[in-house]
């Protein structure tokens, strides 16, 4: 067993884990966070997908002993002060989720590639979300979605561009 | 008082949306109890072998272990083979056990089961159980195992057939076909597809020993129908003492209806260890354990006369179905397949015979559509290579033989009546969204440049609202098709409704709440949605077949009008009033022509729960239960169009447009069916360019993970342009007929159709699917070879 200590969504923690374990499953079996998904054992979903230090990584991908030290934000940490992310409200007004599985990480990748790209094309849109499966929507609401979010932060760039920016 | 706005029709946010995008959705998995164990399954590596040997010693001695069960144990533990739901005639059923006694018969067969303390400890011990095999030959093909001295699956079905099945009139389509002036044959594969819906299945069990209560939380897309089955007939649990959940379920596309092996085994171990048992499937479990669809080889003679109109339809095809028979595997190819077979045309004479034969392989059942794919892509496909052959223009074959609007109800020559259609105005404003001329004009100026930029269409009907219950019945089915809906007014106005449909992503917690709140004249935030719990709705036969809105819209409309009914005598008793002289309007009751003598829901709700002054007559509370069996299915239509553009250098395929024009009768909310459109488009297109469960001869499966299997991406998509027409259906009060596997169905056509068109210079005819840039690269090759020869 290794000792960690890891700030997920602004929170200290600190855990023996095994060194096998993966991210994913610390969060979600050791604290609990299970809006982090797991969709594949072949790192191609995207489920997973949380932000590490600020960049977008899958957490089926790596170890919870390498994300030590790190900061984690998980889809239950992007609603700052219970005021929904404008990626989440995006999602939300444009229909861009049906059944739900995949959208924590699809929304963290959405908040990634706009950090990255605040205003995408549709073609950006596509390539920037090309690493999460959805099998519900065919993408057409999601990129409406991150369209207008990119809207929204452009409109109000203090509010949320970097998870670090809010705060953790 | 407020006008209230009509919430049916409107665009409405989902209520179900806040959890899921905060992370607090309740999925399966996401469910934890004390004292849990895991389970993991041992599993076959071989297609078709003996069990020599199982020896579990090792496994056994691991930490946190806590047992090791084989398929001889569950059987000696009184657990029996899962049933089939639809019999039909002569039907071979192989004992189709949760786990595999003394043989497999496909890859991924469990084998044994280990429980530990951890999952991760489970996969550590299971690797250390030890299996001795004697291997079999195998048989994949499902053409090839019909030929004689082909390896058999089951001693119980010599020649590897399940059932012959047959339907329509075969002398009458023989003389079509003969007196037709042009016959068409053709010979089309509908490749196997994997449902791969991105929550893998799961399932937790939990036994109370103190009250002999069992509840199993399970991705399930109907859990009255996994309680009835497994409680009756495989477990032999009490019905009544046995509670099914089904949480959060992260999309199903059919692939959630069974009864599966791996939740029959969990709801086994937990009564027999007395811990709570999960087992959560990895995605590359689910690749050889959730069932598959599609896999036909059909045989087609299209007849048409002089003038292209069709003549005759002659249809063969050898259905795989797997190594065992599924829940509702026999009703995918036949009357879910062969009564799809007349589309949207006006077709003399049908006849059509399936040949269901067993394989080694994966079990085939309902996915996305479900017989009706296949037989809109079996028609679709033969009209555009007809076309060329009559030298018609392939939207002009199409409308020559629509059926026209006056003909409804139409009576088809595969034992359907269609219900409500007018399928011209869907075609003509496709073809113009599309802009069909100029690009017939685009399309030659490209060619000029070495581009190949090709257009299909595909028009497509299918069958809804799944099923008058007799009719079913007289046909096989061991099951009722109705829904049942209760809606409960609380004493404050409140209102619960606990319906038999299953949402796992369809929206049904916002578009009921419409129905309710609009019919109730109630704000949409004092309705409650209740579904997925059978100890909280009484029954319920689950989401599938596009059936949710028409059957359980419609029996959620039966109680409120009930409801309605009872309030109005109530209120007439509370006002003085004859119960005819009162109406019911925006959630008021009042006496006509006195409006402001009047009670609202909830002054009439609470003075039913008080009960001080009944009409005589009436019992107390304000609760309505109903059971809802449609008369007929429900057809919706459309015309979907796809443009591609081929590259002919590399082989690959880009969709550059997609247009669909649906018609599914009423709409509830429209933002909800376009995107349940969107989505059923993105899995059509995907089964026509890059899905395909390939198994290798040895029965290995070849696209066994995501890294091999095409699941389409956001960036090998266009954004789709939809319109809609509007007939509503008869059929139901609501007017509605579904909306949920349209676009899966319409859209493989168009788009093997528009790669057709694109290849067409090559004089390529003909490509079976998945249209790989391997496989158009290579037929492009050849087409070139055969040029310079």
């Amino acid at each position: 067993m290794a000792r960690i200590s890891v700030k997920v969504n602004g929170t200290q923690q600190s855990h023996e884990v095994e060194p096998r374990q993966l991210l994913v499953h610390y969060l979600r079996d050791v604290l609990g966070l299970t809006g982090t998904h797991v969709g594949c054992d072949t790192s191609q979903c995207g489920s997973c997908t949380v932000m590490l230090d600020g960049r977008t990584v899958k957490s089926c991908t790596m170890f919870a002993v390498q994300a030590d030290g790190s900061e984690v934000l998980t889809i239950e940490g992007l609603a700052a002060g219970g005021k929904l992310h404008p990626v989440q409200e995006s999602f939300w007004e444009e229909h861009g989720l049906q059944c739900g599985f995949c959208t924590p990480g699809l929304i963290l990748s959405a908040v990634g590639l706009l950090r990255d790209d605040p205003q995408p094309d549709e073609h950006a849109i596509r390539a920037g979300i090309e690493g999460n499966l959805c099998r519900c929507t065919g993408y057409h609401n999601v990129v409406k979605a991150v369209q207008s979010a990119a809207r929204k932060l452009a409109a109000a760039p203090a509010d949320a561009g970097s998870p670090r920016a809010q705060g953790r | 008082m407020a006008t209230v706005e009509r919430l049916v029709g409107k665009a409405i946010r989902r209520r179900e949306d806040p959890r899921f995008i905060t992370g607090r959705g309740t999925f399966t998995d996401d469910v934890k109890l004390p004292g849990t164990h895991h389970a993991v399954f041992v599993r076959s590596s071989l297609a078709h072998a003996r069990i020599v040997n199982i020896d579990a010693s090792r496994a056994m001695a691991h930490s946190g272990v806590r047992a090791v069960f084989t398929g001889k144990d569950l059987a000696d533990g009184g657990v029996n083979p899962i049933p089939v739901g639809w019999l039909l005639p002569g039907l071979k059923t192989p004992d189709f056990r949760a786990i595999a006694v003394d043989r497999v018969h496909h890859v991924g067969e469990a084998v044994a089961v280990v429980v530990a303390e951890t999952a991760a400890l489970a996969r550590d011990a299971a690797e250390l159980v030890h299996v001795d095999y004697e291997e079999l030959p195998v048989v994949v093909d499902a053409v090839a195992a019909l030929r004689p001295g082909a390896p058999q699956v089951h001693a119980t079905a010599p020649d590897n057939r399940a059932f012959h099945w047959e339907i329509g009139d075969l002398a009458r389509t023989e003389s079509a076909l003969r007196g037709a002036a042009k016959v068409v044959r053709t010979r089309l594969i509908n490749q196997r597809l994997i449902a791969n819906a991105i929550e893998p299945r799961a399932s937790l069990a939990s036994y109370h020993s103190g009250t002999d209560e069992l509840t199993l939380w399970v991705t399930s897309q109907n859990p009255h129908v996994h309680r009835l089955i497994m409680g009756a007939f495989v477990l032999g649990f009490p019905e009544h003492n046995f509670r099914v959940i089904a949480p959060d379920v992260g999309g199903g596309f059919g692939s959630k209806i069974f009864v599966y092996p791996e939740e029959v085994a969990v709801a086994w171990l937990a009564r027999k260890l007395g811990v709570p048992v999960k087992w959560t499937a990895q995605r590359s479990e689910s690749f050889v354990t959730d069932m598959q669809g599609r896999d036909h080889v059909s045989e087609v003679e299209m007849g048409f006369d002089a003038g292209g109109k069709l003549a005759g339809l002659r249809v063969k095809t050898v259905a795989n179905l797997g190594a065992y028979l599924s829940l509702f595997a026999p009703c995918v190819p036949t009357y879910l397949y062969g009564t799809l077979l007349n589309g949207l045309y006006d077709i003399p004479a049908i006849q059509c015979e399936v040949d269901g034969v067993f394989t080694n392989t994966v079990p085939v059942d309902a996915y996305r559509g479900a017989g009706r794919p296949e037989a809109c892509y079996l028609l679709e496909r033969t009209m555009d290579i007809a076309s060329r052959e009559l030298g018609l223009d392939s939207a002009e074959l199409r409308r020559r033989n629509l059926i026209s609007k006056e003909r409804f109800p139409f009576q088809t020559q595969v034992a359907l009546t269609y219900d409500s259609g007018n399928y011209a105005p869907a075609l003509a404003r496709a073809l113009q969204m599309v802009g069909y001329e100029r690009f017939r004009a685009e399309q030659a100026e490209a060619r000029k440049k070495g581009k190949y930029l090709g257009l299909g269409l595909s028009c497509y009907i299918e069958a809804c609202g799944l099923a008058p219950s007799q009719v079913v019945g007289s046909l096989g089915a061991q099951a009722g098709l109705y829904e049942s809906a209760t809606v409960r007014v609380h004493p404050t106005g409140k209102v619960t409704v606990l319906t038999g449909s299953h949402s796992h992503g369809q929206g049904h917690e916002t578009t009921f709440s419409q129905l309710v709140a609009d019919t109730l004249g109630i704000p949409m935030t004092d309705v409650d949605i209740v579904h997925g719990d059978t100890g909280r709705v009484p029954f319920g036969m689950g989401t599938y077949g596009s059936r949710s809105g028409a059957v359980g819209g419609t029996a959620i409309h039966m109680s409120l009008q009930k409801i309605i009914d009872k309030g109005r005598a109530l209120a007439a008793h509370l006002l003085e009033a004859a119960p005819d002289d009162v109406e019911f309007k925006a959630g008021r009751f009042s006496v006509k022509g006195s409006p402001d003598r009047g009670k609202t829901l909830a002054e009439v709700s609470l003075a039913a729960y008080l009960a001080h002054k009944m009409p005589a007559g009436h019992e107390p509370g304000l609760e309505m239960t109903s059971f809802y069996d449609p008369s007929n299915f429900t057809f919706p239509f459309g015309t979907h169009i796809a443009v591609v553009e081929v590259d002919v250098e590399t082989g690959r395929t880009a969709l550059v447009r997609y247009v669909a024009v649906d018609d599914v009768g009423n709409v509830i909310n429209p933002m909800i069916v376009d995107g349940q459109l969107h989505g059923g488009i993105a899995q059509g297109v995907a089964q026509a360019l890059w899905e395909w469960a390939s198994y290798d001869e040895a029965g290995q499966l070849t696209t066994g993970s995501l890294m091999d299997y095409g699941l389409p991406r956001a960036d090998q998509l266009p954004s789709f342009e939809t319109d809609r027409t509007v007939t509503p259906s008869p059929v139901n009060p609501l007017g509605v007929k579904g909306a949920g596997e349209a676009g899966t169905i319409a859209s493989t056509p168009a788009v093997a159709n528009a790669v057709m068109d694109a290849l067409s210079p090559f004089g390529i005819t003909h490509l079976d699917l998945p249209l790989t840039p391997q496989k158009v690269w290579m037929a492009v090759q050849a087409a070139r070879g055969g040029e310079r020869r």
